[in-house]
């Protein structure tokens, strides 16, 4: 589903936000992506979300090389996986139905169409009752649910989430988390930014480790027990 | 704008441009005071050409109506007596280059001239009439302009003419004076249009930064560049109609103001003109126009300045 093969990115001033590293993913899996602020996660994400290109290696996501994908054809690139924010950035002028149902209105679907699945998705993440609520006020955790709904709306085969839970509580971070495990149930492939170790750790899922933009170590399928110690990390 | 449909079909996709029609309409709506001065600006630029046009247009009709007839005026010598004159008169008139030939005796051109010129009672005091004998000659060769001459001169030349006056002399240079002025009024007009681009694109620029989170999101969750600016371009749209609209009633309503004077000065040359407002062809190109600039000055801004908007 992901393959990365020997990426870097250099960004202008010469910082490599990632070195030559060689990664992939199968489709259905879930994968999280830990490390120190600045080890190279966000780089990842927004290498795979088409906001940054590799300066160097491949990038190939379902089955897509991204160095053929033209500027031109970004949008249509990003409506095949979800995106979920760690500031939610939900559209605060916009109820949570018409947040939840933006990307089928961009793609042009049938009214009928979006009410159906725009809420399939709010009932998905429990807030079919807040459909005609503004963001404003809904808590955070209900405000990145939203976020989450609106990922999925348009039934993504690969959800990438940066720092999803990095607002909130830790009970509301692992009812987040469960959330994703749901959709992993179904088969859509997610990777997850997180520097939430503990909570990760706990979840027993593939782990991949930055470190100065390489790869420091994997835990999950078949890894070496050492590295199912959670290093501390901020 | 061209974001074809994947499912949906047609009618979907014209709901959603509606909607988007509608939302930014109230969008603007929604910011009462900012919007009405824009299109106020954008009823101003659009109104001075229009007007001009519209002071050009009955100029020309006035013109218009002194243009088909050819007429010469040919004022007799003083000592050229009234029976005299009429003998004359109908010697002209029997030529074959001429149509017709209109008396006015010195008399009846003082009583005339006493009540229109509001001289009255300084004419008055005049112990002679200073007016001569006219004859107003139509000829019958209207358009052929040499015969016309030859028409001329031997009416010049008749020893009773102390003066020919071919009336049209001064409304061609009129005409030729209007067509002078619709050329600088179009280079005004192209000038304004430039103006209500810069207004509208300004005002969407304005708009596009405010909206700068919001363009962000949908972009990073797959909006194309069509989809995004579709909505500024309906605001442009909408500035450059509304704005045409209040230009039309600016024009109204200067018309309105202007046409007690207009009668009057009418009346003063005994003429019944009445100022014409727009027809509906004219209104609807100031309309037209009006949008055409707005979606174009948004459709500029929006290209100018979206593409530098970009998620991080």
């Amino acid at each position: 589903m992901i393959h990365l093969d020997n990426v870097t990115k250099r960004y202008p001033g010469g910082h490599d936000a990632l070195q030559r590293l060689t990664l992939d993913v199968d489709m259905g899996e879930m994968v999280f992506v830990t490390g120190h602020s600045g080890a190279g996660k966000s780089t990842l994400l927004k290498l795979l979300a088409l906001i940054e290109r590799p300066t160097r290696g491949r990038l190939v996501v379902n089955n897509e090389d991204l160095s053929r994908v033209s500027r031109r054809r970004i949008p249509r690139y990003r409506r095949d996986i979800g995106m979920v924010f760690q500031d939610h950035k939900l559209l605060f002028d916009r109820n949570v139905f018409e947040n939840v149902a933006l990307p089928l209105v961009i793609t042009g679907t049938g009214t009928r169409e979006i009410g159906r699945r725009a809420r399939a998705a709010l009932d998905q993440v429990g807030l079919l009752r807040r459909e005609k609520q503004m963001p404003e006020t809904l808590s955070s955790g209900e405000q990145q649910r939203v976020g989450i709904a609106r990922a999925i709306v348009g039934r993504p085969k690969l959800l990438i989430a940066d720092e999803p839970t990095g607002n909130l509580d830790p009970e509301l971070s692992l009812e987040i988390m469960r959330l994703f495990e749901r959709f992993n149930d179904v088969g859509v492939t997610l990777m997850i930014a997180s520097h939430d170790l503990h909570l990760i750790a706990g979840m027993g899922h593939r782990r991949i480790v930055l470190e100065n933009g390489m790869l420091a170590g994997e835990t999950g399928r078949g890894a070496p027990a050492w590295a199912r110690e959670a290093p501390r990390g901020d | 704008m061209t974001d074809r449909p994947r499912s949906g079909g047609i009618g979907a996709w014209l709901l959603r441009h509606v909607e988007t029609a509608k939302s930014s309409l109230s969008r603007l709506a929604s910011q009462p005071l900012s919007t009405a001065l824009t299109m106020l600006v954008i009823a101003i630029t659009l109104a001075l050409p229009a007007g001009l046009h519209l002071a050009v247009k009955n100029a020309a009709q006035l013109s218009g109506g002194w243009e088909s007839a050819v007429d010469f005026s040919v004022y007799l010598n003083q000592g050229v007596g009234e029976d005299e004159a009429r003998t004359l008169a109908g010697i002209i008139e029997s030529r074959a280059d001429v149509e017709q030939v209109v008396f006015i005796s010195a008399d009846e051109a003082l009583t005339e001239f006493k009540r229109d010129s509001g001289f009255g009672d300084a004419l008055d005091a005049l112990d002679e009439n200073p007016l001569p004998n006219t004859l107003v000659v139509r000829p019958a060769v209207a358009g052929n302009d040499a015969l016309i001459g030859l028409l001329r001169e031997e009416l010049t030349n008749l020893p009773e003419t102390d003066l020919v006056q071919l009336d049209t002399a001064w409304v061609q240079r009129f005409n030729a004076a209007l067509d002078l002025l619709r050329r600088v009024i179009l280079i005004t007009a192209v000038l304004l249009g430039a103006a209500v681009i810069i207004v509208i694109g300004n005002t969407i620029r304005l708009d596009i930064q405010n909206r700068r989170d919001e363009i962000v999101v949908t972009k990073l969750i797959g909006a194309s560049a069509g989809f995004i600016r579709r909505p500024f371009l309906y605001a442009g749209l909408w500035y450059g109609i509304g704005g045409g609209l209040v230009a039309l009633a600016l024009i109204a309503v200067s018309l309105w103001l202007t046409a007690d004077a207009v009668a009057r000065l009418a009346s003063l040359y005994g003429s019944g003109f009445g100022l014409s407002g727009l027809d509906w062809r004219e209104s609807l190109t100031v309309l037209g126009i009006g949008a055409f600039l707005g979606w174009f000055g948004s459709w500029f801004a929006a290209a100018r300045h979206m593409r530098r908007i970009e998620p991080r």
